[in-house]
């Protein structure tokens, strides 16, 4: 049995999961909070949000996220990938500024938008 | 002088928020003034996720939750000033700003919504000893840095304080190519929320050092070492327990201070339990016609709860235009009872309540299974289960108009306690 704090959401909720038991877990109040307590024993998850570099606008920075959460040992890496990534204003909330970040299938996106 | 039927102040997303809903109860012509040249606030630099649960039912950034209520903001005819820096409020709702576009104007509005939001506590405000070199920031300014203008602000860095701004603080100097020594906390607790101490600080594996302080901060012109001791029940550094960490950067993360320069001049009633103002039901200040919401009034854990309060703020604010001065032969003061250590509202006029009030509060230390109850002078008329709650998560509670007619006196309490199992 391993105690988990779920962080889905800021309720913080204190997961319990079987791992002999098929990672059944106990103590969410969400259907999102069991998925969390699954995959953080098989596949741990998170989401990268950052900056990357911007031109053409009075923001030199334009900030960015995955679009969903990609494999926690990736973090590192796709982190540095980050500091490659030119952007050009205007950007849109939305906008693909980099696809399948570091072969993980998941698109990076722009979290603002920003007009020359 | 101009005369608006509204006039916000500050375009974070409680004025963004105020200014939206009274727009949406029928008040056309509304100014908002804002200090920065974008609006959306402190949000644009927590590019992190977690925003928006409650409020769109989705996890959003920062810039992505101020975004969705700019854009909402967009879709009105509310006026908007950035740039625009307001010097005075006076009681008469006299406002009086400057912006490098329009010079010193003054306006009059018939409401006026309070909403500047916090800033952060620094060296200053904690007496750390030491050399005062360069490479002690806050950690908002840190942020700041970062995530707005692109710099980077240390390579090894120590984090005073576990609030959820050094939590943040301490992933994204981490994922920038950074080192984080330690992050350091007086209390036995930590005052931010569990999910950050996971995603921020157990993911990178940044030891979190509950009961400890700095103690000793050394350098000539830059950082080179802070100087780590235990702390005593007492909060007091223990001798011989000091550690050294040597680090070019010490972020302070030691709690947040709503701007209240204006409200204070202003003449409204403060609360020094919050630093904010005090206020009624529906959001109203000791002053008629303004009102304050948001973090300038406390401050709050989560937007979502920020921009809920500051609904109601614009709301009230819409009536007050159109219906005028609410009502009030009868009022309840709300007082703070065991463990509680503020409530807000700090005042209900019972006329003036509709369905209910909303009642938030901070407990003063962690509980397990617990009880809040609200209590009448010997009666008590309220009492909700909690299972878990702590200083860092602000609690609140809905007393229905029917329990609030139970109070006889002038004052209900609300207290925490630990339940019987």
């Amino acid at each position: 049995m391993k105690e988990l704090i779920c962080i889905v959401c800021p309720n913080g909720c204190r997961l319990r999961v079987d791992e002999k038991n098929g990672c059944r877990v106990t103590g969410n109040s969400c259907p999102r909070g069991e998925e969390y307590g699954k995959n953080e024993i098989l596949h741990p998850v998170r989401v990268l949000t950052g900056t990357v570099r911007l031109h053409g606008a009075s923001l030199p920075r334009c900030p960015v996220k995955t679009r969903g959460p990609i494999p926690k040992e990736k973090l590192p890496e796709a982190a540095r990938a980050l500091c490659r990534v030119d952007v050009e204003a205007p950007v849109q909330t939305g906008d693909v500024v980099l696809a399948d970040l570091c072969g993980t299938g998941v698109d990076l996106v722009a979290t603002r938008t920003i007009l020359p | 002088m101009t005369e608006h039927q509204l006039v916000v102040i500050g375009g974070g997303p409680a004025g963004l928020s105020a200014a939206l809903s009274a727009w949406e109860a029928g008040i056309t012509d509304i100014l908002l003034l804002e200090r920065d040249k974008y609006l959306g606030g402190i949000l644009n630099q927590c590019v992190h996720n977690g925003f928006g649960l409650h409020r769109f039912k989705e996890e959003l950034t920062g810039p992505e939750y101020a975004g969705r209520y700019v854009e909402l903001l967009e879709s009105t005819a509310v006026r908007v000033k950035t740039d625009a820096m307001v010097l005075s409020v006076s009681p008469d709702r006299t406002v009086r700003y400057v912006s490098p576009a329009d010079g010193c104007r003054t306006v009059h509005a018939g409401a006026v919504v309070l909403a500047m939001g916090c800033r952060e506590r620094t060296r200053g405000a904690i007496s750390v000893p030491g050399t005062r070199c360069s490479g002690i920031l806050t950690a908002g300014a840190a942020q700041r840095f970062i995530n707005i203008e692109g710099k980077m602000v240390g390579r090894r860095a120590v984090i005073l304080g576990s609030g959820d701004i050094g939590l943040i603080m301490a992933r994204r100097m981490t994922l920038e190519g950074a080192k984080v020594l330690a992050c350091v906390e007086l209390m036995p607790y930590s005052s931010g929320l569990n999910r950050n101490i996971v995603q921020c600080l157990q993911d990178f594996n940044i030891p979190l050092l509950l009961s400890h302080t700095v103690t000793d901060i050394i350098g000539d012109r830059r950082l080179e070492k802070v100087v780590v001791s235990a702390v005593d029940e007492h909060r007091r550094p223990i001798p011989g327990t000091e550690q050294t960490f040597e680090c070019d950067t010490l972020l302070l993360s030691v709690g947040l201070l709503p701007e209240n320069e204006l409200t204070r001049a202003l003449g409204a009633e403060m609360d020094p339990r919050t630093n904010g103002a005090a206020v009624y039901e529906n959001m109203e200040t000791s002053i008629p016609g303004v009102f304050a919401c948001g973090n300038v009034l406390q401050v709050h854990d989560l937007v979502d709860f920020v921009s809920e309060e500051s609904a109601r703020a614009g709301a009230a604010a819409a009536d007050y235009i159109q219906n005028g001065e609410t009502a009030s032969r009868r009022t309840l003061t709300v007082e703070n009872g065991n463990a509680v250590s503020y409530t807000v509202p700090q005042r209900i006029r019972m006329e003036a309540v509709d369905q209910g009030v909303q009642v938030f509060f901070r407990v003063n230390r962690v509980f397990e299974k617990s009880a809040v109850t609200v209590t009448a002078g010997e009666k008590q008329i309220a009492r909700f289960k909690r299972e878990h709650m702590a200083p860092g998560e602000m609690e609140r509670i809905f007393l229905p108009e029917k329990l609030l007619a139970l109070a006889e006196g002038e004052t209900i309490t609300v207290s925490a306690e630990e339940a019987e199992a």
